[in-house]
């Protein structure tokens, strides 16, 4: 086993496991994640130096914390199930790709996919998120601070996509029953993908997102809400040119 | 008394023949395309157009009883620390929970067990039924991703990213509204009743390059377990295969046309993708020109059918086979004791194919639980496991006559082919002859 580096954080009273990527290879790191039993008491990781690393902290299954200081490289986070993720940087491609649980916070940027497939938990992007964001999510909840590019949302089927800026074209193509909540502008709406009233519940639904997710300054009634309208769901001849 | 001309028989078009006429009417009166299950119905070079030489004054034979002839196989040995060990080198393809009832996945995973091979998930999440049954169990990671999560990723054997199939490169599944029970539609996310379209890309992945960070992602996130599959459907054998390799795939497996869907266009089945035997020694070629010819293992499905497939396969260089359709049929799938029920649907034992709408008189297509109560789990899973036994010991049979103490050490120098065509898709020579079409110049 390689030597492991215990150190205080400023962030906790507990001992914080540091674990250097210059020092130490991903497979250990995710060996040693993997390796974590119910009531371990090493609640608390930190990753240094991630450098665009793939597969930073994937399948991690105990409710720990992992503070990424730094940017990385592809599906940082997949799978994750019930650690809280963040990033101090920014994010390369399917950031939290089929979460099924916990939360992933990226400091920065996102690139294409994030999210993609979730099944549940929450992924914040506090910068902006490229294209398909949110793609065939199932379940899970996806806030943006920033702008999200296009095709954001395809064939999505459950969950929640709360975008604070502008969401670029075909928004929600082929859309099943997630619920998408833009603040600002969209590009153009995909196939099947409406505008919606905004009823009560849904300020409701969005407030507690956006509280879960600790946005400030903006009120749910800023948003538009979009969703599907369910005329692709069983084939019409009259609707082939959707297809 | 008049005179009359005497008449010319009645003549139908060969172009235009009573098939054809039919599925004109039926698009006119529809306004929709055909959708159906199975693979390719038309007629193609196939195994059927391949003999073996058997022994002879320069060749002898193993005694057909006596002398051993391994049928083993180790799949995925290239990178997981726990390949897949296979008593024979046929395995049950990948068909869903969802196209086909939970007593008849249970049924392929209690056959294959039997039979110390695995069997396959599909595009509809992984099910108890089948996981409880099957000893050896691979996951498929699909473009839809449908009830992909941790716990299964991890309690699978292997994982097999699907890129496509043989009945529809390029194409997504179908699943229509008639089999989307309330269990069908929790396991996928999806409201009841719809008419589904899985998509036909990867979300979070497009291109080899991409392939191989999600192949590095799913070995992280199973430590280096599993063995990692990669399924194209038979359409740029040589290259898909080699780029699977780069992308550091354990296990090729290449289905060509007539592998079967649950559920796709005819006009795709019918017009896309090339026959198995046409894809066979592209792919042996890949693994060849990389040097990873028997070090990434090599799986051929579409049409496989009996022991002289399997060896004719593993002849051309196929490490393993797999076999969807066939095994449909050892369970009961359009068998001709439902006959008056399939005359009901407007079709025939043995043709039956609207496996999409759920009424399966055989209840293996279906998600009717009346239907589904035909298929006994124990008994069809008993039937499978005897078919594959009988095909094992064909397979054996052939590569014994030809002197072979292992199906895998079957090369193509113990092949003929009847027709051109076949000659030249597997190279190997016309029977009589020693021309190879497409060898030497000629």
């Amino acid at each position: 086993m390689p030597a492991i580096n215990l150190s205080k954080t400023a962030a906790s009273d507990h001992a914080s496991r540091v674990f250097d990527l210059d020092q130490m290879s991903l497979r250990e790191l995710n060996q040693a994640l993997h390796n974590l039993t119910p009531g371990s008491n090493e609640t608390a990781w930190e990753v240094l130096n991630p450098k665009g690393s793939h597969s930073v902290a994937v399948g991690v299954d105990q409710p720990v914390t992992i503070d990424v200081r730094g940017s990385v490289g592809y599906y940082c986070g997949g799978m994750n199930s019930g650690s809280a993720i963040t990033v101090h940087g920014s994010a390369g491609p399917g950031v939290g790709e089929n979460m099924m649980s916990g939360s992933i916070t990226i400091k920065g940027d996102a690139s294409q996919y994030a999210g993609a497939t979730g099944k549940g938990g929450l992924l914040v992007i506090e910068g902006n998120a490229s294209s398909r964001c949110g793609i065939s999510m199932k379940g899970i909840d996806i806030v943006v601070h920033g702008n999200i590019g296009h095709m954001s949302a395809f064939m999505a089927q459950s969950g929640n996509l709360v975008v604070l800026g502008d969401a670029g074209d075909a928004l929600g193509d082929s859309i099943y029953e997630a619920r998408l909540f833009v603040r600002g502008k969209v590009d153009s709406l995909g196939a099947d993908c409406i505008e919606k009233a905004m009823r009560p519940e849904h300020l409701e639904l969005l407030q507690g997102l956006l509280d879960r997710a600790g946005v400030t300054g903006a009120k749910p009634s800023e948003f538009k809400r979009y969703g599907s309208a369910r005329t692709l769901y069983n084939f019409n001849i009259d609707n082939a040119d959707a297809y | 008394m008049t005179y009359r001309n005497p008449p010319t028989t009645p003549r139908k078009s060969a172009t235009f023949d009573d098939y054809t006429l039919s599925e004109i009417r039926r698009a006119a009166a529809t306004g929709i395309y055909d959708i159906r299950g199975a693979g390719a119905k038309r007629k193609l070079p196939h195994f059927d157009d391949l003999l073996f030489l058997g022994a002879s004054i320069s060749r002898y034979p193993l005694e057909g009883y006596r002398e051993r002839c391994d049928t083993s196989v180790v799949l995925g040995s290239r990178h997981a620390k726990k390949p897949i060990e296979l008593k024979i080198p046929i395995t049950i393809a990948g068909m869903s929970f969802g196209s086909l009832s939970g007593p008849a996945k249970e049924a392929l995973g209690r056959g294959a067990t039997l039979s110390g091979t695995s069997t396959t998930t599909g595009d509809g999440g992984m099910t108890e039924e089948e996981r409880g049954h099957s000893k050896q169990l691979v996951y498929q990671y699909l473009p839809s991703r449908y009830g992909m999560n941790l716990r299964d990723l991890r309690r699978a054997d292997a994982i097999e990213v699907v890129v496509g199939q043989g009945a529809k490169p390029g194409g997504g599944g179908m699943l229509l509204g008639q089999k989307i029970s309330d269990r069908v539609a929790e396991m996928r996310t999806l409201p009841k009743g719809i008419d589904q379209r899985s998509a036909s890309r990867h979300p979070d992945w497009t291109g080899p390059d991409d392939l191989e960070i999600k192949i590095l992602e799913l070995r992280e996130i199973t430590d280096w377990e599993k063995p990692i599959y990669v399924k194209v459907g038979g359409a740029r054998p040589y290259y898909d295969t080699a780029l699977a390799v780069k992308a550091g795939a354990d296990v090729v497996v290449v289905d060509g046309m007539q592998g079967g869907t649950a559920a796709t266009q005819e006009v795709f089945i019918e017009n896309v993708g090339q026959p198995t035997l046409a894809c066979i020694r592209p792919a042996v070629q890949a693994l060849q020109d990389l040097g990873m010819h028997r070090k990434v293992q090599l799986i051929v499905s579409g049409g496989i059918r009996n022991g002289a497939d399997v060896a004719k396969a593993l002849a051309l260089g196929v490490d393993a086979v797999s076999i969807g359709t066939a095994a449909l049929v050892a369970l009961g799938d359009n068998d001709p004791r439902w006959e008056a029920e399939y005359n009901e649907l407007g079709t025939t034992a043995g043709a039956y194919d609207d496996w999409h709408e759920g009424r399966d008189p055989a209840g293996i297509t279906t998600q009717d639980p009346e239907l589904m109560k035909r298929v006994d789990p124990v008994a069809a899973g008993r039937r499978l496991a005897n078919y594959l036994k009988v095909m094992t010991l064909e397979a054996q049979t052939i590569a014994r006559a030809c002197g072979k103490n292992s199906l895998h050490n079957l090369e193509p120098e113990d092949l003929v082919a009847l027709t051109i065509e076949a000659a030249a898709m597997a190279g190997v020579p016309l029977a009589g002859t020693n021309w190879i079409p497409g060898k030497n110049g000629f």
